[in-house]
Order: structure tokens, then C-alpha cells, then sequence
């Protein structure tokens, strides 16, 4: 296993992403996962993005008790 | 670097969540269901005391079976979707910058981070409930509490981690990360303590209590009409609410961990492939 390997044991792991040039892909990553997050979690319960009825609501509604969200 | 380790999120999220739908369908719908039952039942019992008809139930714009089976399926591996892409970006920005940390034992932690930010410390203030508990009325209020809640959770456990590094130099890393975990549990506990509580305060007889779990329906003479909600509903939901994004987290973790140990070191695994070799 690679964790035997000394280099990978010892040596602390260098900075792989410099935040200045991955930015646009880690805003659009963190724009994903809040749509998400939203999406499943909050949508057309106390406040709605997505059209003024509740299928998305309904849809997930299991999903979104067991999820932990206040739901109804 | 970036999009490999963000791609990798996305689909051991995808898997996650598929998993923890497979683990509530089993576990929990069974509890949905009950409490589903309780709420139908309790509202002919009020519509028998009113004296009014029955209403007709409400069209249901999708059947219990396709809310439980489809329905909780979407929602579980969209949501383990985007929380694996959360992840991913929290793992990619920590590379590092957080100490001698190696690449697995970060992908746990990172993921006990989400588990306990996004959900379990929430959690303590307003518990997941399951259907029939909660007043409708409330659900703007519940909400803007619950969201609070989430968001002062995580940025205080970004703000304890950020605080941990600094003492480190001084205290060294035992001391400093006791200290940071002080600093988060009494932050924390004055957020609590300032959000609100839902509920009526109950006086008869049973004390104030301070949640939205339905009381035994009574008539003017204080006959029971219908039982209040069950505990052992109520809890085997909280249990199995809390086991499923245990498994979600520790599944997204675990998964990710071998992957992004592949991706950043490859080096020591072509050394491997000699020794083996």
C-alpha cells in the first residue's frame, strides 16, 4: 500500500490548488452544491426559486424529512 | 488538480447518497409512513369533533409509493451529490494548508467536519421531525431558525479550525485543538441560546415544553379523542434521521479517501507496482 511509502508518511502535503487560478472552478463547484443543498433541502417549502407550485417539494419530500430539513 | 479531485467528489457523493437512500428506505420509511398515518388519522378525529364533514384528501400530487421509492432515491443521491462536491472543495482548498495532514486521514476529516457542521450540531438545536410534527404556520420562521443555525455552525467550526492552527505554534497541537474545541462549544451554545424555540408552552399538567410535537387531541371536557403523537415514532426517526447522514459522510470519506491518495501520490504507488512487481 502507498501508505508505507516513507514520502507519503512524512512529508506534509504540498498546496495542489493554488485558490487564484482554480477559482472559477471552485465558485462553480460551490454554486453546484448550494443549488443542491437548496434544491433538495429548503425549495418551495418556506421560500420558492423554482415556480409557485410544490413538485420539486412533494418530489423529495421523504428525502428532505430525513434529511433533517423543517419541511411542512 | 482541481477538476480531477472535484469529479471524484461529485461521484463518490452520487454513491453515497444512493447508499444512505437504500439505508432509509429500509430503516426509516417505515416511521414515515407511520407518522403519515398519525396525521391522517388525527385529522378525521378533529373533523369527527368539529362536527364537519370529512374533507376529501388533498390530490396527492405524487403517490406514497413514488414519494418513498423514486422521490427519496432523487433527493438522497442529488443531495450526496452536491455535499460530495462541497467536500471536494473544502479537501482541495485544505491540501496544504493544514499541517503534515496526509491525503486519507483529511478526507475523514473533512468529512466528520460536514457531517458534524451541516447536520449533527444543527441538529442539536432543532432535531429532524418527522412528518406530523410542525406546525404549517411555522414554516418560515423554522426554516430562517434552521438555515441560521447551519450557516453559524459552519463558519464557527471554520473559525475554531482557523484558531486551532494559530494557537498550535504556542500551545502545541493537543492544547490548541482542546482550546479550539472550547472556543466552538461556547460559541456554538450562545447561538443556541439566542435562536428561538418553537412551540406553545404547555400548561396543563404536562409543563412548558418547547417543540411542535402534536399533544393528545382533547375535547372541551378533556376526554382524549385521539393520543398524541408516538414517542417511538418520533425517535426511531430522529435515530435513523441522525444513522443516514452518518453513512452519507462516512460514505463520501471513505470513498474519497483511496481516490485522492491515488491522484496525489502517484509516485509512490509506481513504487508500490516495482516492490510488488
Amino acid at each position: 500500500m502507498s501508505s508505507t511509502h516513507p514520502s507519503s508518511t512524512t512529508t506534509a502535503t504540498p498546496v495542489v490548488v493554488p485558490v487564484s487560478t482554480a477559482a472559477l472552478w471552485l465558485v462553480g463547484a460551490l454554486f453546484l452544491a448550494l443549488a443542491m443543498y437548496f434544491l433538495v433541502g429548503v425549495d418551495q417549502g418556506a421560500v420558492s426559486v423554482f415556480g409557485q407550485n410544490s413538485n420539486i417539494h412533494e418530489f423529495v419530500h421523504d428525502a428532505r424529512h430525513l434529511l433533517g430539513f423543517p419541511c411542512h | 488538480m482541481e477538476r480531477e479531485l472535484i469529479a471524484r467528489g461529485a461521484l463518490c457523493g452520487a454513491l453515497a447518497g444512493l447508499l444512505t437512500f437504500v439505508f432509509g428506505r429500509i430503516f426509516a420509511e417505515p416511521y414515515i409512513q407511520r407518522a403519515i398515518d398519525y396525521e391522517a388519522g388525527r385529522d378525521a378525529a378533529q373533523a369527527l369533533m368539529n362536527k364537519t364533514a370529512d374533507l376529501p384528501a388533498e390530490p396527492e400530487l405524487f403517490s406514497r409509493t413514488v414519494q418513498a421509492d423514486i422521490g427519496m432515491g432523487v433527493g438522497m443521491i442529488a443531495f450526496g451529490i452536491g455535499m460530495g462536491v462541497l467536500f471536494a472543495l473544502v479537501y482541495a482548498v485544505c491540501l496544504g494548508r493544514v499541517g503534515r495532514l496526509r491525503p486519507r486521514p483529511l478526507a475523514l476529516l473533512v468529512a466528520a467536519a460536514g457531517f458534524l457542521g451541516l447536520y449533527l450540531v444543527p441538529f442539536l438545536r432543532y432535531p429532524a421531525n418527522p412528518p406530523a410534527v410542525g406546525q404549517a404556520d411555522t414554516i418560515q420562521q423554522r426554516t430562517a431558525a434552521y438555515l441560521a443555525m447551519v450557516l453559524g455552525s459552519v463558519m464557527l467550526l471554520g473559525l475554531a479550525s482557523w484558531l486551532g492552527q494559530q494557537l498550535r505554534a504556542r500551545f502545541g497541537t493537543w492544547n490548541a485543538s482542546l482550546l479550539a474545541g472550547a472556543a466552538f462549544v461556547l460559541a456554538i451554545g450562545i447561538l443556541m441560546a439566542l435562536l428561538p424555540s418553537f412551540g406553545q408552552p404547555i400548561t396543563a399538567g404536562l409543563g412548558a415544553s418547547a417543540s411542535e410535537t402534536p399533544l393528545p387531541l382533547t375535547d372541551a371536557d378533556g376526554v382524549v379523542r385521539y393520543p398524541g403523537f408516538p414517542a417511538d415514532v418520533l425517535f426511531y426517526f430522529r435515530l435513523y434521521s441522525v444513522a443516514g447522514q452518518l453513512l452519507l459522510w462516512a460514505a463520501i470519506g471513505l470513498l474519497f479517501a483511496p481516490m485522492a491518495d491515488r491522484l496525489l501520490n502517484p509516485a509512490a504507488r509506481r513504487v508500490d507496482a516495482v516492490a510488488r512487481a
